[in-house]
């Protein structure tokens, strides 16, 4: 039995990397700094170590063959998921080039409300260090941060900071959702500032507060449910503030057309700094690989990872690529789905030939054509995954011999047996 | 297998070989001497072409976040120029910030073999060397980034001594897998994140009471003391802003005899005179650089239409912002550590502005004397897409050329450079020095960038044509390792290039208060930060190449 500390997760997207794990053979337990994202994803067991066609067990070769011939004469293969770490993404990005695939990132429908924001006007953002030394208020919007990421406010909040006197003075206001829990009480006791509305009302109410942040007259005493007086308030503090911090999960706003939410606050945070001050967004994002996926993606094809491949180069179109859309309307003709964090992600049923390079343990109310179990970066193999932040890749480590394939080890093989 | 380039006109300035018919022999990846007695097991017959080791971009922004920024902001741009996949080459995009291994085609398409990535932030270093792993044909490297990070500046204000600063740049340069030491905007970025807009060469920084001539100071201390050969490489204070003309000189002078390389000096060289307060600080600039030998300096030279500036200056972005054409742009604060700031930027030759920005690029490569001491750049993509470059050796060697193209832009702009009146025209040795020999030497790449005996055989074949441009945007052949990668302009082959690096000796227990200082205020351990070698080669595409300190 061995310790491993210091040990970074791909989970949580929040990139801790304090975490020790006991190691026993396979077995995996969370010592210290696990949390209740992070634990269970490392601790869960493998069971599945073999590979299988058409439900039956298989080799590693015979699966992968399969695997190349149900995807050899195909017009539009759809490769889905797409939760790994680089190398594996570099194989998807590959094995897409050569089959003439569309590739989607299974959390793209909330991505996109950043990549629409950012496309059409851009946005002043940070990360996590500066928040953590930096940030005097915090504004959470529509989102539940400490269920997104439970270490949150212990690392990055309630924390020493070189630039913050005294860190538990901090301001932390939550805008449209409530937090779940108590983590965003400063050591202190001050408690959060809560204004609640209905998800669906953010945009009416964004629109406000950044209309009062460049004061502009609002003759309205209240919008959706909120106060005006209370969003003065919001626009005052991030406007006193000496870096005020805007927070926002793009995939918790879940509403038509919330890349205008996205836009206003960024813009928002733009007019801030026009006011002789700085302020800068942190967009929560970093699960299951997606910025992983989005950033390989943009540096192979230049752009994210909802992308084809069919004509021979790659295109771009962050409606029409969606692979849900291509299934359900039979544009598809074969379906691949790389899953490597998570064993309750499955994919779509459909009636296409189906292969799944997943992590061990998945269950299926339709046993895909091909199944391969793969390792996990960061428990059976090393590899890198982006932080939610974008800017900060972590080295995943190895924690076990349990002999599964990597993903790369995997498409890289589908790749060449084509 | 033997190798054997017969008759080529060879331009070797690292040799001292200019325009001499000679034979070149390639073994094992390498150009060796003569062979006694051996049959070669290929010949290619080159006589009437012209030969010189393959082209070296010593400063191009080919790695790193701020670049995925730029690609991820602008999908319009990449639409207008697919690249679709052969049996040889993957697909992607190109034109303003092409995917990597576009970029690495295109390169080797254009005789170069090697191109250096000037902005790796520590925090970011490892995704830097993440894309240039996926950068084929290319060796690259880079030149990690400090001088805004809150650890060297704790460093400064609690007056620590050069020998802990430089063991701070050492463990960075090992951590970080870099070649050389950059800084942009000395001070400025953190200055930024204060609330500053504006940092002079001796305005303090708010929070520290730091001044951007002490960083440059200290840091290229550390860099000559260490043993490093490329000089501390330099994106001064007040990018862009007209009038920066005398701080340049002003930091000119304030080095005090250490070496200093300045970028993208064209960015850096305004006046404030004339009509429109803009005007040509290339004079004073070229003279300055002719006084000072222990100061280099690349162009940036700005070219006309769309492209996009990315930039680790978050400070001066932030600035430029309302240029921004399409109206788009981010900035970033980063880790404590550095920034970034992305802004697409449309050079118009009918702006006045943008005409003289022009002007001022081609005076500087025009007045400075020594071709050692320049080197061809655009900034790419800032000033220009590097695929540009063909284009501007033409400017540079064809007087009647860059006259006609002269009379094409703003008026007004083309009265106030001194470019009508310059007759120099660069010479083909002078090219293979700024692009070859001089970057090779400036870097401190041991057997690159020459064709003696014992370099690495990257070797690029021209036919010679008075059209420099058509010269220098096909190559007949191109040889990277002894490998022949190109040929008539097109891609045959796709081996993977190595990474440059130095690693500079440092005393291991700075460590101990880096980690602390990480543990208390930053989000990684430090452990987890430094990159290991086998990152870069794990996948097997990779190597780490390693070269001697001075």
């Amino acid at each position: 039995m061995t310790e491993i500390t210091e040990v970074p997760s791909p989970f949580c997207g929040i990139g801790t990397d304090d975490l020790s794990i006991q190691v026993d053979g396979l077995s995996l337990k969370v010592t210290a700094n696990g949390c209740a994202v992070n634990t269970p994803l490392f601790e869960q067991a493998i069971t599945d170590t073999s590979p299988r066609v058409g439900g039956k067990e298989a080799s590693l070769e015979a699966a992968v063959a399969k695997a190349a011939e149900l995807l050899r004469n195909t017009k539009l293969p759809v490769i889905g998921g797409c939760a790994t770490d680089v190398n594996g993404m570099r194989g998807l990005l590959a094995l897409a080039d050569h089959c003439g695939a569309v590739v989607d990132n299974m959390n793209f429908v909330g991505a996109r409300n950043n990549f629409l924001a950012l496309q059409d006007s851009g946005w002043m953002n940070t990360t996590l260090a500066e928040v953590k030394n930096r940030c005097d208020v915090l504004l959470v919007v529509g989102t539940d941060l400490e269920a997104f990421a439970p270490r949150f406010f212990e690392r990055y909040l309630w924390t020493d900071a070189m630039f913050v006197e005294d860190s538990s003075q901090r301001q932390v206001i939550y805008l449209g959702k409530a937090p779940s829990g108590s983590a965003s009480t400063s050591p202190n006791g001050n408690q959060a500032q809560v204004f609640e509305c209905a998800t669906a009302d953010l945009p009416e109410v964004m629109a406000v507060l950044r209309a009062l942040v460049k004061k502009q007259p609002i003759r309205s005493a209240c919008v959706a449910g909120l106060a005006v007086a209370d969003l003065q308030g919001i626009a005052d503090q991030l406007k006193a503030a000496k870096y005020g911090v805007v927070t926002w999960a793009a995939g918790a706003l879940a509403y038509s057309q919330a890349e205008l939410t996205v836009q206003t606050l960024s813009e928002m945070i733009k007019d801030i700094n026009d006011q002789n001050t700085r302020c800068s967004g942190l967009p929560l994002a970093g699960k299951e690989g997606d910025q992983t996926a989005n950033q390989v993606c943009g540096w192979t094809t230049g752009y994210p990872a909802r992308t084809r491949f069919s004509r021979g180069y790659p295109e771009y179109d962050p409606f029409l690529n969606d692979s849900r859309t291509l299934l359900a309307n039979g544009e598809a003709d074969a379906l691949v789905w790389v899953q490597a964090f998570n064993s309750q992600s499955v994919p779509p049923v459909t009636g296409l030939p189906t292969i799944v390079v997943g992590r061990s343990g998945m269950t299926f109310s339709q046993e895909p054509d091909v199944y391969i179990p793969v390792g996990t970066p960061g428990i059976d193999h090393a590899g890198h995954a982006f932080r939610m932040d974008n800017v900060v890749a972590i080295r995943l480590k190895k924690l076990r011999d349990s002999g599964l394939p990597s993903t790369a080890d995997v498409l890289n093989a589908i790749e060449h047996a084509l | 297998m033997l190798i054997k380039l017969s008759g080529g006109t060879v331009y070797d300035p690292a040799a001292g070989i200019a325009g001499q018919q000679q034979d070149i022999y390639i073994q094992d990846g390498r150009i060796i001497n003569a062979p006694a007695e051996a049959t070669p097991d290929k010949d290619y017959d080159l006589k009437g072409k012209v030969v010189m080791s393959g082209a070296i971009d010593m400063h191009t922004h080919i790695g790193g976040g701020k670049g995925n920024i730029a690609r991820t902001l602008l999908p319009e741009d990449h639409r207008a120029d697919p690249v679709e996949r052969t049996h040889i080459c993957r697909s992607g995009c190109g034109h303003a910030m092409p995917s990597t291994f576009v970029t690495g085609y295109r390169y080797a398409e254009m005789g170069y073999t090697a191109g250096f990535e000037p902005a790796l932030l520590p925090i970011n270093a490892r995704q830097a060397h993440m894309e240039m792993g996926d950068i084929p044909i290319l060796d690259k490297g880079g030149y990690v980034m400090l001088g805004s990070d809150d650890y060297l500046l704790r460093m400064l204000t609690a007056k620590q001594d050069q020998k802990a600063i430089n063991d701070y740049v050492a463990w960075t340069i090992n951590s970080a897998k870099a070649i050389g030491v950059k800084v942009v905007n000395p001070g400025g970025i953190n200055a930024f994140k204060f609330n500053q807009r504006k940092l002079d060469l001796d305005e303090q920084n708010s929070h520290y009471g730091v001044t951007p001539r002490e960083i440059l100071r200290v840091l290229a201390t550390a860099v000559k003391e260490l043993g490093v050969s490329h000089p501390l490489h330099v994106h001064g204070c007040n990018l862009g802003v007209p009038g920066n003309v005398q701080t340049t000189l002003d930091t000119i002078q304030g080095i005090g005899g250490l070496p200093m390389h300045l970028t993208h000096i064209q960015f850096h060289s305004y006046g404030t005179e004339g009509d429109f307060k803009f005007s040509s600080g290339a004079a004073q600039i070229a003279e300055a650089v002719n006084k000072n030998k222990n100061i280099t300096i690349d162009v940036g030279q700005i070219l006309f239409g769309q492209t996009v500036t990315a930039s680790g200056d978050s400070m001066r972005q932030h600035a430029n912002h309302k240029h921004a054409s399409p109206n788009k742009w981010v900035t970033m604060d980063i880790e404590c550590d550095a920034g970034c700031g992305v802004v697409p930027f449309k050079y118009r030759d009918q702006n006045f502005v943008n005409a003289l920005q022009w002007a001022i690029g081609l005076e500087t490569f025009l007045l400075v004397d020594d071709p050692w001491r320049i080197f061809l750049t655009t900034d790419h993509p800032n000033g220009a897409p590097f695929t540009s470059y063909p284009h501007l050796i033409r400017l540079l060697m064809d007087k009647s050329f860059r006259n006609d193209m002269l009379a094409t832009i703003h008026p007004e702009a083309q009265k106030m450079t001194t470019l009508a009146s310059i007759d120099r025209e660069y010479s083909l040795q002078e090219i293979a020095i700024m692009t070859r020999a001089g970057a090779a030497k400036l870097i401190g790449l041991k057997d690159r960038g020459g064709l003696s005996a014992g370099n690495w055989a990257d070797i690029t074949v021209y036919t010679d044509n008075p059209n420099r441009e058509q010269m220098f945007e096909k190559p007949d052949y191109v040889f990277k390792d002894g490998q022949l990668v190109v040929v008539d302009g097109k891609v045959i082959a796709t081996p993977w290039g190595t990474t440059h690096t130095v690693k500079p000796d440092f005393d291991p227990s700075v460590e101990k208060g880096l980690k602390d200082y990480f543990d208390r205020y930053l989000t990684m351990k430090v452990g987890n930060f430094k990159i290991s070698d086998d990152e870069i080669t794990d996948d097997g595409r990779g190597s780490v190449t390693v070269h001697p300190l001075v």
